[in-house]
């Protein structure tokens, strides 16, 4: 069948979730609600100390009074916060020795989604810190690790056993009141990954952890921080999938990177949450607040690929403080369907010769609607100060949107700020040059698609690429047959 | 090979061809010529089954099987081959990169195993000696910001990987020097064999100096008005597509 307008839509509807199915473990969940004495339950729940606890409760009183914002290009049902459980934990308390111990069902899971922990284990350079449903169920590698001194455990661990290091950059760059989803986060977070990688410390494998939203109606409430002391550098990959569901689920994640004097931080994303059916209903909504910080010298990279979610609000960043420090943001933005996604990034240039780079790829068919939005701020202070932002935009057939919303705001006129933004369809001649040479319309579609991303493919590592260009393939490209 | 018989064919309700007959054996080079809108471009784009045209009477058996019947993709797995005369650009996507994903397609549809990139390598250098076409170019994105030549080179070099049973040049000539001309018509030629066929599509008889066809058809308004050995296309050249129309419509 040669590839037409109408048939080419018909195929993307037929896109199904891959990964929507549903693992039932033994869990303990909060009721429904969120007040005062809910987040001091979850505190308590985690055996926090005082300060911890309020941190959060300082948290939640600057939540209540704060709005849900509304300036995204994206429309959707604000969730009813005191409809959602903010708790959920496997009841298995003990720590896992061995895999032989995890629940069954969990490794099924993984071995459906074709992450198996056995093999993880094998693939030499990769640790693996599964975040399940909010508490951390297995840790590999964490000797190798902890021979380097390098610190990789999760949230609740850290505060236990490194409180020093939680204390002094727990929300420092990504401060409580910094907006309505990371003040609710901070009150409320759950868990979330933890790691330090020492002065002058080369990490020695790619760090990873899988996200999963499991329980229904559980909101999830990550945590990440990432701490890279000088001179060090540190590779951190996050991938997530998340079985279908028939009601909307919220996402609040907070991200927070330090990258000290001379160090490097490698942060790469996978994001392939529920989007919702293709008449738009259930999906995750996803709003997510990722930001870095760059003293001198120091380097943050930021790549990710978004292929799920129902609304998806986030722009991971960088402060470049330091003087000489680099901030990149590359992405992949997929949207099918119904599908909303309001992404890009922001680059703070406050240093002097700081360096920033922006590469955004957005793929928009079916009905959804795709935005990039970005800022590029050249403060007074930022000599020399250089970006460059490309943003492309791709569309498969007539009733998507591409967007672009780039903001430059910039105080000092050494600045060097170059933006380039091309808008291209998928045209039936490359459909019919591709069937021609024997190739299908969906295999055709899938190598445009590739070949569109590439520049971003290319800046994951290579086993995040291989199951990145799966996801590509996934969410646009109806299961044949 | 293949038999055409009574071709209609249209586009957006203009008809284009009105009745061509043609029948193409293997181990034979056909040349079909014609001035600019006889229709030439259209019976490729009908044979290689672009659905831009509407097949309106008439019938084309390839080895026998109605072609009507299958889709662009299931063509190319029979051994149908297109020479784009305007190829379109895959940005990102290498010459080797899909080259190899058409190798593996096609090999998939005859229930094969991809090939073993080792054997695709040598068989990518090979063919791409064949053509002197270097390295550099095979990890270009796919006719983007190729001059004429590239484009054409890279086409020939996609149908010496793909080894066609019938393949189509399409304008092949156009946009080459004489340099060029001549690396893609050796190219051609050492594609030649007693199994398969080529049919080229051609405004000037220049390329046919280097392929030389068994036969020469000429189109005029969508039909074949003659047929002939290479001495045809010399005597094109020599009187002008003038002389056809004067003849069909006297």
């Amino acid at each position: 069948m040669a590839y037409t307008e109408e048939e080419l839509k018909k195929e993307l509807e037929t896109k199904e979730y891959q990964y929507g199915f549903y693992t039932e473990i033994d869990a303990e969940t909060f009721a429904k609600g969120l007040n005062e004495s809910v987040v001091k339950q979850i505190s308590a729940k985690k055996n926090e100390p005082q300060w911890m606890t309020d941190w959060r409760l300082q948290a939640f009183r600057a939540w209540q009074k704060m709005e849900e914002p509304e300036w995204a290009n994206v429309q959707y049902e604000k969730p009813d916060f005191q409809d959602i459980s903010y708790y959920s934990a496997p009841k298995k308390k003990d720590k896992y020795q061995s895999l032989d111990e995890v629940d069954p069902e969990l490794i099924a899971t993984f071995n459906k989604l074709g992450i198996s922990i056995e093999e993880q284990k094998k693939l030499a350079g990769v640790a693996v810190d599964i975040v399940m449903d909010s508490v951390s169920v297995a840790t590999t590698f964490k000797e190798t690790l902890a021979e380097k001194g390098i610190i990789f455990c999760s949230i609740s661990e850290a505060i236990q056993e490194h409180p020093d290091l939680v204390k002094k950059y727990l929300g420092t760059v990504v401060p409580p009141k910094d907006n309505f989803y990371a003040a609710l986060n901070s009150a409320v977070f759950s868990d979330g990954s933890f790691c330090y990688i020492p002065k002058g410390v080369r990490c020695p494998m790619e760090l990873s952890t899988y996200f999963r939203i499991n329980q229904a109606g559980t909101g999830q409430f990550e945590r990440t921080l990432v701490i890279a002391d000088q001179s060090s550098y540190v590779s951190y990959l996050e991938g997530c999938t998340a079985p279908s569901r028939d009601e909307n689920q919220l996402h609040a994640a907070v991200v927070e990177l330090i990258a000290l004097d001379e160090a490097e931080i490698k942060y790469s994303t996978v994001q392939n949450w529920f989007p919702g059916n293709k008449e738009g209903k259930g999906g995750v909504y996803n709003f997510v607040t990722k930001r870095g910080i760059c003293h001198k010298r120091s380097k943050i990279s930021w790549t990710q690929v978004e292929t799920g979610s129902a609304v998806t609000w986030k722009y991971p960043s960088c402060i470049l403080k330091g003087d000489h420090a680099v901030g990149e943001f590359y992405s992949i933005a997929v949207t099918n369907n119904f599908q909303q996604a309001d992404t890009g990034t922001k680059m703070i240039h406050l240093g002097k010769n700081t360096r920033s780079t922006i590469i955004s790829k957005g793929i928009s068919a079916g009905k959804s609607q795709n935005s990039y939005r970005g800022l590029v701020q050249i403060s007074p202070r930022a000599k020399n100060a250089r970006n460059f932002s490309q943003c492309d935009s791709l569309l498969m057939g007539n009733d998507c949107g591409a967007h672009t919303f780039p903001y430059i705001e910039t105080k000092n006129n050494t600045a060097q700020i170059e933006h380039e933004a091309t808008t291209s369809k998928i045209g039936e001649d490359q459909i019919f040059y591709c069937n021609q040479r024997g190739i299908d319309t969906e295999k055709a579609i899938a190598l445009i698609v590739n070949g569109f991303s590439k520049e971003v493919l290319n800046k994951l590592p290579m086993e995040f690429a291989i199951e990145a260009q799966k996801l590509l393939e996934i969410s646009l490209e109806g299961s044949v047959g | 090979m293949l038999t055409i018989e009574n071709l209609h064919a249209q586009v957006e309700g203009k008809k284009i061809l009105k009745g061509i007959d043609l029948d193409i054996k293997a181990g034979e080079v056909h040349a079909i010529m014609g001035p600019n809108g006889s229709g030439k471009s259209t019976l490729s784009s009908v044979i290689a089954g672009n659905e831009d045209f509407e097949t309106t009477q008439g019938t084309m058996l390839l080895k026998g099987e109605d072609l009507s019947e299958l889709s662009p993709e299931e063509r190319a797995h029979r051994g149908v081959f297109l020479s784009f005369q305007y190829p379109v650009e895959i940005p990102g996507v290498s010459v080797t990169n899909f080259i190899k994903t058409a190798i593996n397609a096609n090999r998939k549809a005859q229930g094969l195993e991809d090939m073993p990139s080792n054997q695709m390598l040598k068989k990518i250098r090979e063919k791409a000696k064949l053509l002197d076409i270097d390295s550099k170019f095979l990890s270009r994105s796919l006719n983007e910001s190729f001059s004429g030549g590239e484009k054409k080179r890279n086409e020939i070099f996609q149908m010496a990987m793909l080894e066609p049973q019938l393949a189509i040049l399409d304008e092949t000539d156009s946009g080459l020097d004489i340099d060029a001309l001549k690396i893609v018509a050796n190219g051609v030629n050492k594609l030649r064999s007693k199994d398969n066929a080529i049919v080229v599509i051609t405004h000037y008889q220049r390329l046919l100096e280097y392929i030389v066809p068994d036969f020469v058809h000429v189109l005029f308004d969508g039909k074949i008005v003659k047929s002939g050995t290479k001495e045809l296309a010399q005597e094109l050249e020599a009187k002008g597509y003038d002389w056809i129309k004067k003849e069909t419509v006297g």
